[in-house]
């Protein structure tokens, strides 16, 4: 925002500037060719339509930036006043909504985890995402390092290739995989997760690191090698060190999708306690048509406010590392 | 310390020959430089030296042991890179500790080595600091002492002054070469840049096309070239070649050779008319532009010198018998040499 504001002062700057010489060169005689004699009032009043001109664009921009932060944010809001809701509360047509008419309650959060299996989703969902994590980041950073500086001009071409697979939808492709979850006996159980989200978390990230690791002067791992190192020994000790904020956005990127994914869990896990939470609250908690609508915020909620948290802690990082990876990779 | 010989070296790319076939050898202690134009395969046949580029053909060998299918880690040598490839996510003390932590050197040993290199290059006070806070000239120094730091036989060093600034360069020159004799460990060194060559050199290598075309002092290569090649890649203005009508061959002459001719030089001399185009003032020298017959030739003189040739004059201008050098026409090989070093 702030960088936006500075460039459109500059524009400002720039415009007045031209203005003031149209406004001043074919009127009054030019005592030398550089300077431009200027008139006073006109310069006073140009000054003043600046001014206006200024405060106007940082006026259309705050409220466009407020406009869109409250619309980002509302359903957040709404989200957490209603898990706190009681039911007459919430599904009264003629009580105003934004307000507790009833006193707030805890009891949707405790429904949820005294009625329902949340607590043994949310542990799947850990489990899953941290070893989705781990074999996404064993796959991915070999991948992406011998297809930056072992493959010659193939590594591109390659990479790209790879890129593609990540295009293909889910909706499509958990039609075979689910032959292959059945072959290997994983059907209903978190583990056909672990094997199916790498699939899609592997060539995105390798595409994502490919381009950081080219970032990295070669100069480095040599001089690691020359050191001491052989050459593994020389990546861990420099490339990994360097590429933090690459990792980074790997790990937040498959922990993230982890917990949102929805097709592929709906498909493969059935039983309650196999299930994760992307798939255990809808399916727990809309019964029939019965919505706990207040639990099923809740259980949004729960997962939210960490991930919004962990997101804000790195988001400069997380952009930094998707950013590098479009321009370079 | 150790000697460095490379014997029948090639590296191919694709086909086209980096390094084409050379035999080279330091000797104990020696500042070697590999002195050429860019393109020429010097740091090519450097990487091949530190490990880091497998040759096609040939052998290396350090201190008498064939090291050509080692890796890097087991050649016992110290590279200083052009970028001096700091390791950017560690301090100035773990940059320099880093080669002694993978030779697993104990705790107390590596703080004392570090304080003692850090002590010669003179960066104690900033062994807590990242490598991006530092100057060029620091950064060059903390390259320099982690590469002394494990005390190796041999030091590799890839135009380590072409990131400084030219002020920063003199004195940066100065200090290697005094680092160099101090530590008197073997030293190849690759540049571009003739004055670097000449003023640390003890010898000379210089390259073109993947080939050597002459190894020497600085005195011989300047002196005695072996072609016109080295005749007019060292030397700024470099020598000038005039084609002898009588011989067919081509006679070169340094600028300061070149001076106005008096009566009363004797049989010694060489006189050539010398037609002036432009003059150059350089501070400390003046240059004068011209022509001898078809060719192009220049003078140099002090800037105080009172030598005063007009311009667009023709006047006669004399050289040293001792100081032409005769070459070849075509292949541009010396004809006049001493054999001392390579002969076609």
């Amino acid at each position: 925002m702030t960088e936006t504001a500075r460039r459109l002062q500059e524009d400002d700057k720039t415009t007045r500037r031209q203005v003031g010489a149209t406004l001043a060169s074919p009127a009054v005689a030019m005592p030398g060719p550089n300077a431009p004699v200027w008139d006073d009032a006109a310069n006073e009043r140009e000054r003043r339509q600046a001014r206006i001109r200024q405060v106007a664009t940082r006026g259309v921009l705050y409220v466009t930036a407020t406009f869109f932060a409250l619309f980002a944010a509302l359903p957040f809001a709404w989200m957490i006043l209603t898990v706190f809701k009681q039911n007459t509360d919430l599904y009264d047509p003629n009580r105003n909504p934004v307000l507790f008419n009833d006193p707030p309650t805890l009891g949707n959060i405790t429904f949820l985890f005294e009625r329902t299996e949340y607590a043994t989703f949310a542990r799947n969902t850990l489990v899953v995402a941290v070893l989705v994590v781990l074999v996404t980041l064993i796959g991915a950073v070999p991948a992406a390092y011998s297809l930056s500086r072992l493959a010659g001009r193939w590594g591109e071409g390659l990479g790209i290739a790879i890129f593609l697979v990540y295009l293909v939808p889910p909706t499509l492709l958990f039609i075979p995989l689910s032959r292959v979850v059945a072959d290997l006996g994983l059907r209903n159980t978190w583990w056909a997760m672990v094997l199916v989200y790498p699939t899609f978390t592997i060539p995105f990230c390798t595409w994502l690191l490919m381009g950081f690791f080219k970032s990295i002067p070669r100069d480095i791992e040599e001089q690691a090698m020359i050191d001491g190192y052989s050459r593994l020994g020389a990546i861990w000790r420099t490339v990994l060190p360097v590429s933090v904020p690459g990792l980074l956005t790997v790990v937040v990127f498959s922990f993230a999708l982890t917990m949102h994914e929805f097709v592929y869990a709906l498909a493969f896990v059935t039983s309650s306690h196999q299930k994760t939470i992307s798939i255990g609250v809808t399916t727990e908690l809309i019964r029939g048509d019965v919505f706990f609508w207040q639990s099923l915020m809740a259980a949004a909620a729960i997962v939210a406010i960490p991930i919004a948290l962990l997101y804000n802690l790195f988001l400069d990082r997380f952009i930094a590392g998707f950013t590098l990876g479009a321009v370079k990779g | 310390m150790a000697v460095v010989e490379v014997r029948e070296l090639s590296k191919r790319f694709d086909g086209v020959a980096a390094v084409d076939g050379i035999d080279l050898a330091s000797t104990d202690g020696e500042f070697l430089v590999l002195l050429g134009p860019s393109g020429c395969g010097k740091t090519t046949l450097l990487r091949m030296i530190g490990g880091l580029e497998p040759p096609t053909d040939g052998d290396i060998l350090i201190g008498g042991r064939v090291v050509t299918n080692l890796p890097p880690r087991a050649r016992q040598i110290a590279m200083v890179f052009q970028s001096y490839a700091l390791y950017p996510h560690m301090t100035v003390y773990n940059n320099i500790a880093f080669p002694l932590k993978a030779a697993k050197l104990p705790k107390a040993e590596q703080t004392r080595r570090v304080a003692w290199a850090a002590g010669i290059l003179g960066i104690e006070g900033f062994l807590d600091r990242k490598p991006r806070q530092l100057s060029g000239g620091q950064r060059q120094r903390v390259a320099l002492a982690r590469a002394l730091v494990r005390e190796p036989t041999v030091f590799l060093l890839d135009e380590p002054l072409s990131n400084l600034d030219a002020q920063r360069r003199a004195s940066a020159r100065d200090e290697l070469q005094g680092f160099q004799r101090r530590v008197g460990t073997t030293t190849i060194y690759v540049t571009h840049d003739q004055v670097e060559a000449m003023g640390m050199g003890d010898r000379i290598a210089v390259m073109e096309q993947g080939r050597i075309r002459q190894v020497g002092t600085p005195h011989e290569i300047y002196d005695e070239p072996a072609d016109t090649f080295v005749a007019t890649f060292l030397g700024s203005p470099p020598m000038n070649l005039i084609p002898d009508a009588a011989s067919g061959e081509l006679l070169g002459f340094r600028p300061e050779h070149f001076i106005p001719w008096e009566a009363g030089m004797g049989n010694d001399w060489v006189r050539f008319p010398y037609h002036v185009h432009r003059t150059e003032y350089l501070g400390a020298e003046r240059l004068l532009y011209g022509e001898v017959g078809e060719a192009k030739a220049v003078a140099r003189f002090p800037a105080n010198s009172d030598i005063n040739t007009e311009i667009g004059s023709t006047t006669d201008y004399a050289v040293r018998r001792n100081d032409l050098k005769r070459f070849h026409p075509e292949t541009g090989l010396r004809l006049d040499r001493p054999t001392n070093g390579r002969q076609p």
